[in-house]
């Protein structure tokens, strides 16, 4: 009970933030949400399954791109944008993991990254159909869902709370689910797992495909939202952000992502307005929190003090 | 006849380590496994879960030839496994180490009903999370998880190793109690007192090999074999 009034809370009050927050920063809060779906996803191959990934820029560009291209070329609207996004991170997280999950550890995660530059790459080389690394802008057209405009700040606002709200009931019911436990378990001693009967290619390749659908809605809705697509969501620094998002929050808290993503903003945001080399900033905060929040930050809170905390 | 083993040679790559191992496990009997460390002990129950591949010889359970099926199919068929180092899931806890051991085999009340029965002290650490437990709540979990399996053999690798008296007993109370209700139980155990204990049956094992198998009805701690095989 506790557990679920702790996020329908959240939700609650990121639901009063459009009232007042001035317009710029719930937008800014808009795009903190759709890349705490994006870490989410990251979370439940990383922080629960113990995928250690660095490929999961290619499956938000999927999305993006699954999204973005059918709306771009054949004007689909926001709807069926969406769900073509989600599937398309889905089904290139499947495809990813047929192939990836045939490694293990720091192997797999230099496969990750390999075909996550293939792809990145492939998207360059089709820039007359992708537009490249300037992208394209989707159409006002296909920003619209069931009437209302989604490049518009209320109803975008409202759409990525949306799409949040669900990415996070959906991962508090997975990871308090038999399947959640099992995800836990294969992170903790695969071998372990396999000898009650688990086989460890098979829940791996479904956490991934999971983890896949956030990444495609994150893109989807990041695509639909903010009416951009563009080959730079496909690079390193979109699999390395969820890591950093993940890591700060807490890997393995359902909240984490969010907390991580929120910070991150929120640091690079100041640090940027006091010195171009922001990134120094951000570097030292991490080494912050790796000496004093090795679980990052709910991670620690969990370990000492709210041993409730999902 | 529960599990039977016939001319087992298995090892690590190149490394042959067992050669040529028969072995029988009747339901309604504890087994045990003895010999010097380094014999083959441990990697002959990791060869029966399909942990390590086999180069020739067979093992069914039932008749069911259970030889290279891949490791997560062999629990399917009846066999569970408690390694030695206990190895629970610790962020997990104690109910949910449970849940996750009977899930392949589906869930229920009765069994979880059952193991509790055998384990009451786990039943007052259900909502503690596994890596908090002590040592010996650790492997009373570790067996109770892998007899959420419903197993017909209970494979377990020195189950006592390094606990206290008091939980020794209770641990071998538990496994009295798995034979006495038709489980077959095959136990690798290096202490003497503890084969003298439990045990129905022993096999000893030198280089990989079973050289010699006896009831333990009769034996006493200083009898010859145990000083020839295990060095006591």
């Amino acid at each position: 009970m506790k557990v679920w009034t702790l996020h329908l809370a959240l939700l609650a009050v990121l639901f009063t933030a459009q009232f007042w927050l001035s317009p710029y920063h719930a937008t800014n809060l808009a795009r903190i949400m759709v890349l705490a779906v994006f870490a989410m996803g990251y979370n439940l191959a990383f922080g629960y399954t113990g995928l250690l990934s660095l490929g999961h820029a290619l499956l938000l560009a999927a999305g993006m791109y699954a999204a973005g291209l059918p709306a771009q070329l054949w004007g689909w609207t926001a709807g069926p944008a969406l769900i073509a996004g989600l599937a398309g991170g889905g089904l290139m997280a499947a495809a990813l993991g047929l192939l990836a999950l045939r490694t293990a550890g720091v192997s797999f995660m230099i496969v990750t990254l390999m075909f996550a530059q293939a792809g990145f790459l492939t998207l360059l080389y089709f820039a007359p159909i992708t537009g490249g690394d300037d992208g394209f802008a989707v159409a006002a057209a296909s920003r619209t869902l069931l009437g209302f405009d989604l490049s518009t700040d209320t109803p975008r606002f409202l759409a990525a709370l949306t799409i949040f709200a669900a990415g996070l009931l959906a991962s508090l019911v997975l990871v308090r689910s038999s399947f959640g436990r099992t995800m836990v378990a294969m992170r903790e001693n695969e071998e372990r797992s396999r000898m009650l009967g688990y086989n460890p290619f098979t829940v791996k390749l479904a956490a991934l495909t999971i983890s896949g659908l956030y990444a495609g809605a994150a893109g989807a809705a990041y695509a639909i939202l903010f009416g951009y697509v563009g080959a730079s969501f496909a690079t390193i620094q979109y699999s390395i952000l969820p890591m950093l998002y993940v890591l700060m929050g807490g890997a393995g808290t359902t909240l984490g992502p969010f907390l991580g993503a929120l910070l991150m903003f929120v640091l690079i945001e100041a640090a940027t307005g006091v010195t171009t080399a922001h990134q120094f900033i951000v570097g030292a905060a991490l080494v912050v929190l790796i000496l004093f929040a090795p679980k990052g930050l709910l991670g620690t809170l969990r370990e000492r003090w709210v041993r409730w905390l999902p | 006849m529960a599990l039977e083993v016939q001319g087992l040679t298995a090892g690590y790559g190149p490394v042959t380590v067992l050669r040529g191992v028969d072995f029988r496990a009747e339901p309604g009997q504890i087994s045990c496994l003895m010999g010097r460390n380094g014999v083959g002990k441990s990697t002959f129950l990791k060869v029966l879960m399909g942990l390590l591949p086999v180069a020739s010889g067979t093992f069914a359970l039932d008749g069911t030839p259970l030889h290279g099926l891949p490791a997560h199919d062999i629990p399917k068929q009846g066999i569970a496994y408690v390694p030695q180092g206990r190895r629970l899931f610790g962020p997990l806890t104690v109910a949910e180490n449970l849940a996750v051991g009977g899930l392949v085999r589906g869930n229920d009340s009765a069994t979880l009903d059952h193991v509790l029965t055998l384990f009451p002290r786990l039943r007052e650490r259900l909502t503690q999370t596994s890596g908090t437990l002590s040592g010996g709540e650790q492997q009373m979990l570790a067996i109770a998880r892998a007899l959420c399996l419903r197993p017909k053999v209970l494979l377990l690798d020195e189950p006592t190793e390094g606990l206290q008296p008091s939980m020794i007993a209770l641990i071998q109370d538990a496994i009295r109690s798995l034979r006495s209700e038709g489980v077959a139980v095959v136990l690798v155990e290096q202490r003497v007192d503890a084969v003298l204990n439990l045990a129905d049956r022993v096999a000893f094992m030198v280089a990989g090999r079973i050289e010699e198998t006896m009831p333990v009805k009769g034996l006493a701690p200083e009898t010859d074999v145990f000083r020839t095989y295990v060095g006591v």
